[in-house]
């Protein structure tokens, strides 16, 4: 109870320190918190995409039946693959006179079909990546009767980087913001201990533990450095609404991801304010 | 029970502030500090509640050395050592009474045991009226009992006090006086740092050490209870009656 009212009593005694020190860590959250906002689309987009990747290999003319049997079922045991499917000349011309109506006329005057016979392979949830599907390219390209094997992976390779260019300079520029943020807390701290120095002192020579003195600026630095946790997660929600209503729709933050930005604000108030506070308390001397 | 074995202490590179200093205070014991200002006697005291190291030599306090003591022990020696000091340090925020019980509240006393042991130390040092008085609104005196009544709170086993009556008038100094002999009386030892010659004379059964420039001059122990050999402060020899540094 005590640690508690000394706590907000320091915040209190200096608050515009402490607001800054609040709107600090606000703002470096926050940053952290829009890249987080990003990234977290970014990935909801790339599992809707990945879901879709498929490996195209087709064949060359005149490939028997045989053949085209006895391949599929070793494609089909792959380890990346989930379903192989084979597309006939025939089906692929129907496919195409279906999808593409306006052709419709050109595929029925069509005398000979030149379409080629396909694989159409759809890949196991977590064979995905970019390495994954070259590899499996790589090996259906080694089929003598394969002409040629398309899949569409350039630009989700473009996702994927920009994905992570979002989470690099997330951590960069977020890290720079805490550190400016944990020199603030320190400050604030530092004032707080001289401001009740003389109380420290009488604890020191009574017998005060030295963490029963440290306790109330933890809890400072815990208070402060929620208050910018929950700053930084306003200020995401207000961004991610506006762009939401406006520009694109968007998905809200995990729970989970919400849970851990703000532990990690209360983890930064905790940390700056021991740092400073471990200092200074062995400064004062008792009398 | 305080042993200090060639204790020598210097401050940066000036002469030392301690030179080679031993005497034994023991359990129970009254004990006057004396000598002229900047002789050593805070340093003495400071050395006792484990303020400073000694740079040469030991300083024993009951079962704590200054040879092996760590920080993380320190909280403990000072819960058995109280401090008096001669400005007070009261906080001027708090009232009496809360002042007691802060020290109570932050060496962990149980909540429920706060309020019943303020009252009864209060009761001690002769100041429950006053238990709601903030400092300003009390006297020299009695803010001094606040203070002891504070360094009881933890129930040492010895009471350092710096120049306590330093600050009174002759009649508060007599009060406090008798409040340090009830509580050595109780059992609990006393080192009293003073430069206050006629309170020396007039308890000549009281031990007396007397430092000058960091070295012990005279123990009346060792001169037993011949008067010719009471210290120079105690017979009032001029230059030696200055307040500490």
């Amino acid at each position: 109870m005590r640690t508690l009212r000394d706590a907000t009593q320091g915040i209190r005694r200096a608050p515009l320190l402490s607001g800054l020190s609040i709107t600090a860590i606000g703002l470096s959250l926050f940053i952290i918190g829009l890249f987080a906002l990003t990234a977290h689309n970014i990935d909801e987009a790339l599992v809707g995409v990945e879901s879709r990747v498929e490996v195209v290999a087709y064949l060359e003319e005149g490939t028997s039946d045989e053949v085209v049997a006895v391949a599929s079922s070793e494609i089909a045991g792959f380890p990346e693959v989930e379903e192989v499917r084979f597309v006939s000349k025939v089906e692929a011309l129907y496919d195409a006179s279906r999808e593409l109506t306006e052709f419709s006329d050109v595929f029925s005057d069509l005398e000979v079909n030149p379409l080629p016979a396909s694989y159409e392979i759809k890949l196991l949830e977590g064979s995905r990546t970019p390495e994954d599907v070259e590899r499996v390219a790589e090996r259906l390209a080694g089929y003598e009767f394969v002409e040629e094997v398309r899949y569409g992976r350039e630009w989700v390779d473009k996702v994927y980087a920009l994905r992570r260019i979002a989470g690099g300079a997330a951590l960069a520029l977020g890290g720079s913001f805490a550190l400016g943020a944990i020199l603030l807390i320190g400050i604030a701290v530092r004032m707080a201990v001289l401001a009740r120095s003389r109380e420290i002192a009488i604890m020191q020579t009574v017998g005060a533990t030295d963490s029963y003195i440290r306790r109330p600026f933890l809890v400072e630095g815990l208070i402060t450095g929620l208050g910018g946790g929950l700053l930084a997660l306003g200020l995401t929600w207000l961004v991610h609404v506006s762009v939401d209503r406006t520009l694109l729709s968007l998905s809200w933050l995990p729970d989970l991801w919400i849970a851990l930005g703000l532990v990690l604000a209360a983890l930064l108030g905790v940390v700056a304010a021991g740092r400073a506070v471990r200092r200074e308390i062995r400064r004062i001397e008792v009398f | 029970m305080i042993q200090f074995r060639s204790v020598t202490r210097h401050f940066d590179r000036s002469d030392p502030a301690l030179t080679d200093v031993s005497f034994h205070v023991r359990k129970g014991e009254f004990v006057f500090l004396t000598g002229p200002s900047g002789a050593g006697k805070t340093t003495v005291l400071r050395l006792i509640h484990m303020q400073l190291m000694p740079s040469e030599g030991e300083v024993r306090v009951s079962k704590f050395s200054s040879r092996k003591m760590r920080r993380r022990e320190i909280p403990e020696l000072r819960r058995r050592v109280g401090y008096v000091f001669q400005d007070f340090r009261l906080l001027e925020d708090l009232t009496a009474a809360e002042n007691v019980a802060f020290v109570l509240e932050c060496t962990g006393t149980p909540r429920a045991r706060i309020e019943p042991k303020v009252q009864r130390l209060l009761g001690q040092v002769g100041l429950i009226a006053r238990a709601r008085s903030l400092p300003r609104e009390l006297s020299g005196g009695e803010q001094q009992r606040v203070v002891i009544a504070r360094a009881l709170a933890t129930e040492p086993i010895v009471l350092l006090a710096d120049e306590p009556t330093g600050n009174l008038d002759e009649r508060a100094t007599a009060g406090v006086f008798d409040l340090f002999r009830t509580i050595n009386a109780s059992g609990t030892s006393v080192v009293m740092a003073t430069h206050d010659a006629e309170l020396i004379r007039r308890h000549p059964s009281i031990r007396v050490i007397e430092l000058e420039a960091g070295e012990v001059v005279f123990d009346s122990r060792d001169s037993g209870a011949d008067p010719e050999s009471r210290s120079q402060v105690a017979r009032g020899i001029p230059g030696h009656s200055g307040a500490d540094a």
